[in-house]
């Protein structure tokens, strides 16, 4: 457009997120350590767990274009992963706790994979079932498994008690801020840009050389990872594992989240993941109707507004400085008025 | 031996309420690709309407079969008016995500309403049981049959032999070759979906005669293994449909028979993902090429 335009070197952004990270990551430490009580720190963390877990998804849903049912699933296999990894690990228990996250991201991106070779072979709705199909196989197997090979591991249904308590404000801020680093990362690069070509078109997107299976089956399984992650924190974060928790309503639940705030926006997940899970806890007496409102919500937005509250719009802090420094911040209505003409 | 041939009856008429209700998903899905996941709730509203007519208002069985089956028929078409007609020409994924929110729409407003415990039906019949030989038969089994084949031939009469069938099987051809040809494709819609839930009613009343109860969450389950039995006999196909309800019928049966109950729906959903990885289309299935 003009070339005189002032223009932010890479490393200054960098620079400018990380010190924009840093400084919420202080005013929310303090938080934490001064304002809020336990109950509201533990509501915090799920925050962070959910916003890793919508963000996650967003990557199948929104960048991807296919609709996975079994995001839950992924979250059990991360979940379980991490648990027995840190309960029977001999390691000291930083190292282990790493380890066992490491561990569930790779596990849960493994079932990602497996699953999604046959699965991303066929279109939307075949997809969409088969994952929930697979959701629920892993939540019956874990319920069941004890009892076919005969010796205690998972402990089915009564839960698996007794995870050691590694997660706390500080390693699940890193790790969404790791997980929205990477997802972001990995969007802007040329991966990233097949992603969303096929998303697009995918016949298109095939007749211009990129490897569709290859980029669908990457996708799909970066975004089961990080539910894997999630499934870590979750279950090092609670003690006590039930398979029930990672039903089909779960998946459910984390699609909503994606949905409500755009499919394709980061922004929007990270926003209506804080929101969902602050919202129920502050309005516990209307929870018989919060099943009820997600479904009106889903119903009334696929309506009105499919593209989700922000669409695919995404805030970048670098852009509202540039346009700050060539002075087009309140200039917007002008400009457009400009190009009508 | 006498095991085996009872559980192959149960299995049998089992497998004929899946194949009712996955005509329903079926016919949906031909016509408009839509996966119609709220079509096992309508089975639920319809249970919900059996033991509200009969233990409520205190009248008879055939008053509530009939109930049940108009309940059915004009929730789905109700459904179809106020979320999916909006979203013609919606992307698919839109589409689906709109089923999924009204199945849970349904569930949850069932739970609310009638609250989470089961709600006991009242018998349509006095149950009875003959003896073949040494193999006990089920009065219900024998109905649940008949019932079945019946729906089924006139379906297929319906489908085949009249206008409106014509006009069906015209839009699920090509939706606006069809409407260039003079059919009112909206109404076609309707009507399938009203046919469609009116088997999800017949299916209903068939089911809560061998499990005599409503609760708010049993039509997902159920509607997910008819989802399943339609694609195993190829999506879109009424035989299939009939197959494909029976063989998944059969399987939850003998599953159950040798002791791992507890994995039939883990074995259902393994049947599912065997048959979309060997053959996508089902046993009766047709491949459709995408056209750039």
């Amino acid at each position: 457009m003009n070339k005189n335009r002032k223009t932010l070197k890479m490393p200054v952004r960098y620079l400018m997120n990380a010190v924009l990270v840093v400084l919420l990551f202080l005013a929310l430490s303090y938080m934490t350590g001064n304002m809020l009580s336990t109950y509201q720190n533990k509501v915090l963390m799920t925050v962070g767990i959910n916003i890793i877990l919508a963000v996650s998804l967003n990557v199948a849903t929104g960048y991807l274009g296919q609709l996975p049912l079994g995001h839950a699933g992924f979250m059990a296999v991360g979940a379980y992963t991490c648990a027995l990894f840190t309960k029977y690990c001999p390691l000291p228990g930083p190292v282990s706790f790493v380890l066992g996250l490491v561990l569930a991201c790779v596990m849960a991106g493994l079932f990602g994979v497996l699953i999604g070779i046959p699965a991303l072979r066929l279109t939307g709705d075949y997809l969409a079932i088969l994952t929930l199909g697979f959701g629920e196989i892993i939540r019956i197997t874990l319920n069941n498994i004890d009892d076919v090979l005969g010796f205690k591991l998972f402990y089915g249904a009564k839960g698996l008690k007794n995870i050691p308590k590694y997660s706390n404000f500080t390693n699940v801020f890193l790790c969404v801020v790791i997980t929205c680093f990477l997802i972001h990362a990995m969007m802007k690069s040329r991966h990233g840009r097949a992603v969303l070509a096929i998303r697009d078109n995918e016949i298109a997107a095939e007749s211009c050389g990129i490897q569709t299976t290859y980029y669908k089956v990457m996708a799909f399984a970066f975004s089961a990872a990080f539910a894997g992650l999630a499934g870590g924190l979750y279950a090092c974060y609670l003690g006590v594992l039930d398979p029930s928790t990672f039903g089909f309503m779960k998946s459910i639940e984390i699609l909503v989240m994606v949905v409500l705030g755009g499919m394709g926006s980061m922004l929007g997940s990270i926003l209506s993941a804080t929101v969902l899970t602050i919202l129920p806890e502050a309005t516990r007496s209307f929870e018989s109707y919060r099943m009820v409102v997600y479904s009106l919500v889903l119903i009334l937005m696929m309506i009105f507004r499919p593209g989700g509250l922000l669409g695919s719009y995404d805030f970048s802090m670098s852009r509202v400085v540039e346009k700050a420094m060539n002075g087009e911040l309140f200039r917007k209505k002008e400009k457009e008025g400009a190009d009508h003409e | 031996m006498t095991v085996f041939f009872s559980q192959l009856i149960n299995g049998l008429s089992l497998g004929s309420i899946y194949a009712l209700i996955a005509l329903g998903y079926s016919m949906v899905y031909g016509i408009i690709l839509l996966l119609n996941f709220a079509h096992g709730d309508v089975i639920m509203v319809g249970a919900y309407m059996s033991w509200f007519v009969m233990n409520q208002l205190g009248l008879g069985p055939v008053t509530a079969v009939c109930a049940t089956i108009v309940t059915c028929t004009l929730l789905g078409v109700v459904i179809e008016k106020v979320a999916y007609t909006p979203l013609r020409g919606a992307p698919r994924i839109s589409l689906l995500i709109t089923a999924i929110g009204v199945s849970f729409f349904l569930e949850y407003t069932a739970e609310l309403i009638m609250g989470s415990g089961a709600k006991v039906i009242p018998s349509y019949y006095a149950a009875k049981t003959f003896m073949i030989g040494k193999v006990p038969l089920g009065l219900t089994s024998i109905i649940t049959l008949v019932v079945t084949v019946l729906s089924m031939l006139v379906l297929t009469f319906l489908v085949q032999k009249t206008k409106l069938g014509k006009a069906m099987r015209a839009v699920s051809e090509d939706m606006d070759a069809a409407r260039l040809m003079g059919i009112n494709v909206n109404s076609t819609i309707s009507f399938t979906f009203a046919v469609g839930s009116a088997l999800a009613g017949i299916g209903a009343v068939l089911y809560c005669c061998s499990y005599p109860q409503a609760t708010p969450t049993m039509g997902s389950m159920l509607g997910l293994k008819a989802f399943v039995a339609a694609v195993l006999g190829g999506i879109g196909s009424i035989p299939g449909a009939m197959i494909g309800g029976i063989a998944i019928g059969l399987c939850e049966c003998f599953v159950s028979a040798i002791g791992l109950s507890a994995w039939k729906d883990a074995v259902t959903f393994a049947i599912l993902i065997v048959v979309l990885l060997v053959k996508p289309t089902g046993f009766l299935g047709r491949q459709v090429q995408e056209k750039v």
